[in-house]
């Protein structure tokens, strides 16, 4: 759902699985975020949190 | 996890019971961020029928009542007059409301106690298996209308409107901003509000109705369904009917609510 609603490319599919054995979505590119926030709005275990990073990082 | 679902998931009830791509998660999202945004968590009693939509209360780690299929407005109706100042907040889904629980929705809406009912609308029985449901679409195939649906569908919307309730909303989980927004007028109105939210289900609906199980292709569904009142206005009726029409519906404070009138009713009694 996450990766749908993004706008920007930011969101892929993992090539790894997480612990419980999914194919969980990793952000692939995060320095395409615009920050809109969709992506942690859509998702129905609130599993995503945007933050902002300054530049300097 | 997010921390707004650190500080308010119950987290011995985890994982959730929705199959992956419910839309039920992202509206249980955005009421989180809206009781985040009023500060009412301790103040706040949680009412579910039965069905997936009435799990989500569960999830919440708050006073919960979990109750029977369609009477969750009754319980609540009770729980709201014992503890008026409580606010007392329902999820239900199109079967637990308009089906088995069309009276007690009528009647709430009727008498305009201060409730507010989250129906989580997917047009389907989803936790049974995807059996025909109040507001499935006509001639759609179900499991329990596999030769087509040959009901015709109701609108939860109108009728809450049509018996007394004094706020109406509907959106879609397509539209997370606007259900978090929806519900913090509806916990602020005193009165009955229902936040009605057309939620996808990819397992039953999505398959049997919509011809795709997948939750990407259901939100951009209702997406492009969805209108706002505002462009509703330019449209002709036969286009109009085969869209949702989304936003605020209506509002009202004319009406006397419930336990106000009761309050008043003691008080004159005591003499």
């Amino acid at each position: 759902m996450c990766i749908s609603q993004c706008e920007s490319e930011v969101l892929a599919t993992s090539k790894n699985r997480n612990a419980k054995g999914y194919l969980a979505t990793e952000a692939a590119d995060p320095d395409k975020c615009i920050g809109c926030m969709r992506c942690e709005l859509i998702c129905p275990d609130m599993a995503i949190t945007v933050e902002d990073v300054d530049d300097e990082n | 996890m997010h921390p707004i679902a650190e500080k308010y998931l119950r987290k011995s009830a985890l994982p959730m019971i929705f199959c992956p791509g419910c839309g039920h998660g992202t509206v249980l999202n955005a009421f989180l961020r809206a009781v985040d945004d009023l500060g009412i968590i301790d103040d706040l009693s949680l009412v579910g029928g039965i069905g997936c939509s009435s799990w989500a209360p569960v999830f919440v780690n708050t006073d919960v009542l979990h109750t029977l299929h369609g009477r969750a407005l009754a319980v609540a109706t009770g729980l709201k007059l014992a503890q008026p100042r409580r606010h007392v907040v329902v999820f239900t889904g199109d079967g637990d409301c308009i089906g088995i629980g069309g009276n007690h929705f009528m009647h709430a809406a009727r008498r305009n106690i201060d409730l507010t009912v989250i129906l989580l609308d997917n047009n389907i029985y989803g936790m049974t298996g995807g059996q025909v449901s109040p507001s499935t679409p006509m001639q759609a195939t179900t499991q329990t209308s596999p030769h087509g649906n040959p009901d015709p569908p109701m609108d939860a919307s109108t009728v809450a409107i049509a018996c007394g309730a004094t706020y109406v909303a509907r959106w879609t989980s397509a539209h997370p901003l606007g259900i978090k927004k929806a519900v913090k007028q509806a916990i602020t109105h005193k009165g009955f509000s229902l936040v009605h939210t057309l939620s996808q289900c990819p397992t039953q609906a999505g398959r049997y109705i919509h011809g795709t199980p997948r939750a990407d292709d259901l939100l951009e569904y209702y997406k492009a369904k969805a209108v706002t009142r505002k462009k509703a206005r330019k449209l002709a009726e036969d286009e109009l009917s085969e869209r949702i029409v989304i936003g605020t519906l209506h509002q009202s404070d004319q009406r006397p609510e419930l336990c106000e009138s009761i309050a008043a009713m003691h008080t004159s009694l005591k003499g």
